[in-house]
């Protein structure tokens, strides 16, 4: 199990952020994105998860093999906490509802609508759903915002379990997590200054 | 799938779902047209067909740009799209849940309208069986032209535009099964078309809207 991005250009909006990327993570281990705003870190994620093509090189990943935790969690309002998680794992195909709920401490709000809960509690549900998606590989953009210190560590022992189970995580963050053992890969370096030529066809019409 | 199917019911029902919304406007339509033609018996029944497909058409349209875009606000369709149901699936699936909760209904209750429009008794079969073959062919069509104009604010008025010549084929044959019907006359033709309209849509729409999302996705 193992995820290799070679030479991979990745665009916004297409204009070309990144390029030449070359990183590889394999089971049990982390790594964490770092770099100043608008690098293109959520845009290399993105392109990890498959939600978008790379200008150029590869990405090579086991099938069915990541769980995508974005800026936005994804929750409905007007379902509960477990309504929300339960649909989730049903969607792919896996159980333990109950032991993600009380990993991320959100028994007491299980019966909350996801409209009552507060950013950080919001924050741990969207969290929460990784612990039900069964996928080896978390792609994380910015896990930790609005979550306090308590919530934070909370998470860095999750995310290091799952480390030890064989997964592996791929994070973009600006704090540190507290998981000594992860990499940490300073995407500056990357920065496109070439003009690859982003042409794909009808992007212009969806941009 | 199911998961999502019972999800979008769900979500549909709860609290500022908008279930309902197209019923409501359909009822409004039935109920405020004969105020404004008039009591004329024998002019109501000749464009009731019309007025009744119409509305039902209108009614699927006011909730279309919900089938995608809250779960596109909320970050939800990033997650399925990353998710282990094909694409093409949730297209389909979002569709059934859309005619579940507008096309269905609107079905249910076009009898009880035909009444209000002096609807001829010999139309109210066909008008339930051509709504209930011919609405599902507005949810699926409905759905591609919410997956094409996803990305965007305000899209409801595009969505419109795109939607509404799409539209016509199923208006216009739904429509003339019912005029035919109440007159007692052959059905087949306007019927087996309709009918070809949804199934084709069906089969074909689901991947097209996929791949428009994929793109809105980028």
């Amino acid at each position: 199990m193992e995820l290799i991005v070679s030479d991979v250009a990745v665009a916004r909006g297409g204009i070309p952020v990144l390029e030449g990327v070359n990183l590889s993570v394999s089971s049990g281990t982390a790594l964490v994105l770092r770099g100043p705003n608008g690098i293109g870190k959520t845009t290399l994620l993105r392109t990890l998860a498959g939600l978008q093509p790379p200008l150029q090189g590869t990405v090579t990943l086991p099938p069915e093999g990541i769980a995508y935790a974005a800026h936005a969690d994804g929750l409905k309002a007007t379902l509960t906490v477990t309504e929300n998680l339960h649909f989730w794992a049903s969607v792919n195909g896996q159980g333990g509802v109950e032991e993600a709920i009380t990993r991320m401490n959100l028994a007491d709000l299980r019966d909350r609508r996801a409209a009552n809960l507060s950013a950080g509690q919001k924050r741990r549900l969207g969290l929460a759903r990784l612990l039900v998606s069964g996928r080896a590989i978390w792609l994380l953009d910015e896990p930790t915002v609005s979550l306090d210190a308590a919530s934070v560590a909370l998470f860095a022992g999750v995310v290091r379990e799952h480390l030890a189970r064989g997964g592996a995580a791929v994070m973009a963050t600006h704090i540190d997590l507290g998981i000594p053992e992860a990499e940490v890969l300073d995407l500056s370096a990357f920065r496109a200054n070439s003009h690859i030529p982003a042409g794909h066809g009808f992007d212009e019409a969806f941009a | 799938m199911i998961a999502l199917l019972v999800r979008d019911l769900r979500l549909a029902i709860r609290a500022g779902g908008g279930f309902g919304l197209g019923l409501a406007f359909f009822l409004l339509v039935a109920v405020l047209v004969p105020l404004g033609v008039g009591p004329e018996g024998g002019l109501l029944a000749k464009i009731a067909p019309g007025i009744l497909w119409v509305g039902a058409l209108l009614a699927c349209l006011l909730s279309l740009d919900r089938i995608f875009a809250l779960d596109f606000e909320d970050g939800s369709l990033d997650l399925l799209a990353t998710a282990p149901i094909p694409l093409e699936g949730v297209v389909a699936i979002k569709a059934l849940a859309h005619w579940l909760v507008t096309g269905l209904p609107l079905t249910l209750v076009a009898p009880l309208l035909g009444v209000l429009l002096n609807l001829p008794l010999t139309g109210h079969g066909w008008l339930v069986l051509s709504l209930f073959l011919g609405t599902p062919a507005l949810s699926v069509i409905g759905a591609f032209g919410a997956a094409l104009t996803v990305g965007l604010k305000r899209g409801g008025l595009l969505l419109s535009l795109l939607v509404l010549p799409l539209y016509v084929p199923t208006l216009i044959f739904g429509a003339e099964v019912v005029k035919r019907g109440a007159a007692g006359l052959s059905v087949e033709a306007p019927l087996l078309l309709m009918s070809a309209i949804t199934l084709g849509s069906a089969a074909a729409l689901p991947f097209a809207a996929a791949a428009a999302l994929r793109i809105n996705l980028r």
